[in-house]
């Protein structure tokens, strides 16, 4: 067994032991957050690390597919017509996103993407027979699969472990295919792609579908998790948040956006019980971030081990994978 | 049937104008030089015929296809490829990705989501074999940043081989290139097959004049001289713009 795939299982059993190592419902709650969030961050990466493309809309998605939910179940559907809905919904609006962006690139399309995350919040906001404004739509009951009482916390963790493990699987499974070599491609030449035959645009746009979708399952895991949506979800803090989780963790790389989730949701949820201004030692880890890993927690720390163990860097795969934690070529 | 055909091309830039009506007929199998002094516009016309750039009048055909409203992907896909006078690669990956890239850029396996990549055995056999037609094949693992610069001007040249184009355009395939560099370079070009027409823009004449065929000599956006190598030499218009009188 190689030590990657020790590494793994081993995060693995930690990850499924939680309920018995962490103290109380409340933290328990916490790791579920954790996780809905990584599947968010995971969703930002998929255009910031491998399409390089910074979006600061993505809470407007997140928002969207929570609201589908929460509104289909008021309406009287069932759990799953609602998540199918939501699902339908999200990526309707991630593909109406990607043509109004994709525009532009750079600075052009974080400021388009901006426009229309605050264009959805204004929605969520202003549009009060739909979604009752400021006071939000409430969610009656999480959904009981097979039987499953989700409204356990543990019984809810487990179930967005789950998820989370699938989306880690699919993105791991889309940046090492040829598609994930193209996108990456279009991040660092798209007028060579071009003229080696790439549809540049198209792929593009198809990485924004894969990355709403994420966003999607987060959104709808994140409206059972809270039993409740607001406008609040939809703010631009929220879509800078999941950007920073990911340029926190390292972006280009899976395990980063990750960890960064989990910086950015123990600070909220845990440091501040703690410390009444929060915000500020979030701001100062950011800061510490960028000062001494700017390439986020995950290439930084695997930099720093290999220095202090004096190892050397990893030899790429065949066709120039990174190894485990390093940023994607 | 002509290689490649390019009627009545102009190209301005405001009120510059680049290329001035540029007529060129590249027969199958040639290998053309295009010489000419800075911006005398052969890069532009490169960037025209491969579709970088549009142009305001004219037009480029390839095997008698129509190519002037087609995308720059789309001329890839029908046997156009090129390298550029300022490299332009991916330099975090190595050499094989690099290549294997190529490669995908025209096969359907591009948009799949779904496959392992470093599982596609033949395409990277086959990016494998393009790096040993170029002498690479024991660097294909490096990182394309550990290598030197005539390495990569290999590399250019191995990725739009590894298309199997009908029609290759050079931009200044030996420019930085060491002497040794140079003579590795040209050895290579001398060794594509005759059913690749080439045509080349270069500035190193001594190097150069060896490979073309014919030249055709471009001076402010228009081509002024044209025909084999004995007569472009000789021309007197060649020895006042180019040469130097």
């Amino acid at each position: 067994m190689t030590a990657t795939r020790a590494s793994l299982l081993a995060a693995l059993a930690v990850l499924v032991a939680v309920p018995w190592w962490v103290p109380g419902d409340y933290y328990i709650s916490v790791c579920s957050q954790i996780l809905i969030y990584a599947v968010f961050a995971l969703g930002v990466d998929v255009l910031i690390g491998y399409a390089g493309l910074v979006s600061l809309g993505h809470a407007g998605l997140f928002g969207l597919a929570s609201y589908a939910v929460a509104i289909a179940l008021a309406s009287g559907s069932g759990q799953l017509g609602a998540v199918a809905l939501a699902l339908a919904v999200a990526l309707l609006g991630t593909a109406a996103f990607a043509a109004l962006s994709l525009r532009a690139t750079g600075i052009g399309f974080i400021m388009i993407t901006l426009a229309l995350g605050q264009i959805l919040w204004g929605l969520a906001y202003r549009w009060v027979s739909m979604t009752d404004g400021d006071n939000g739509v409430g969610v009656a009951a999480r959904p009981m699969p097979f039987g499953f009482n989700l409204e356990v916390a543990s019984h809810f963790y487990y179930a967005t472990l789950v998820v989370f493990l699938l989306a880690l699987l699919a993105a791991w499974v889309f940046v090492h295919s040829p598609f994930g070599a193209s996108l990456a491609g279009t991040r660092d030449q798209p007028r060579r792609m071009n003229a080696l035959g790439y549809h540049v645009w198209l792929i593009r746009f198809y990485a924004c579908l894969f990355s709403g979708l994420l966003t999607a399952v987060a959104g709808i895991l994140f409206v059972y998790y809270t039993k409740f949506i607001s406008p609040q979800t939809l703010a631009l803090t929220a879509s800078a948040e999941g950007v920073l989780m990911v340029i926190s963790g390292g972006s280009g790389t899976l395990l980063g956006p990750i960890v960064g989730a989990a910086l950015v949701v123990i600070v909220k949820n845990v440091a501040s019980a703690y410390i009444e201004r929060w915000n500020m030692l979030l701001g100062a880890i950011f800061v510490a971030i960028v000062v001494f890993m700017p390439e986020g927690l995950v290439p930084g720390t695997t930099r720093l081990v290999r220095r202090a163990f004096k190892l050397r860097p990893n030899a790429p795969a065949p066709t120039g994978e990174p190894a485990p934690g390093e940023p994607a070529p | 049937m002509t290689a490649l055909s390019i009627r009545k091309l102009e190209k301005s830039f405001g009120g510059l104008r680049v290329t001035r009506g540029v007529d060129l007929e590249v027969a199958p199998g040639e290998r053309r030089l295009i010489i000419g002094p800075n911006g005398a516009g052969k890069t532009t016309l490169f960037n025209l015929v491969t579709g970088e750039l549009k142009p305001d009048i004219g037009s480029v055909a390839l095997f008698g296809q129509e190519l002037t409203r087609l995308p720059s992907r789309r001329r890839a896909h029908l046997g156009l490829s090129r390298t550029y006078q300022i490299i332009t690669l991916f330099p975090k990956d190595t050499l094989l990705r690099n290549v294997t890239l190529s490669l995908l850029g025209l096969s359907p396996l591009r948009w799949s989501p779904l496959l392992r990549l470093d599982r596609q055995r033949r395409l990277i056999e086959q990016a494998e074999r393009a790096l040993a037609r170029v002498g690479l094949a024991q660097m294909a693992h490096r990182p394309l940043a550990e290598t030197s610069y005539g390495e990569r001007r290999r590399v250019e040249i191995a990725m739009a081989l590894a298309q199997n184009p009908r029609v290759l355009l050079l931009d200044e395939p030996f420019a930085g290139l060491s002497v040794d560099e140079r003579r590795d370079v040209k050895t290579l070009l001398f060794a594509i097959p005759r059913d690749v027409t080439i045509v080349m823009i270069e500035h190193d004449m001594d190097v150069a004049l060896d490979l073309a065929e014919r030249i055709s000599v471009m001076h402010f956006g228009e081509v002024v001289v044209e025909g084999t190598r004995t007569e472009v030499v000789a021309d007197p218009r060649t020895k006042e713009i180019y040469l130097g009188g």
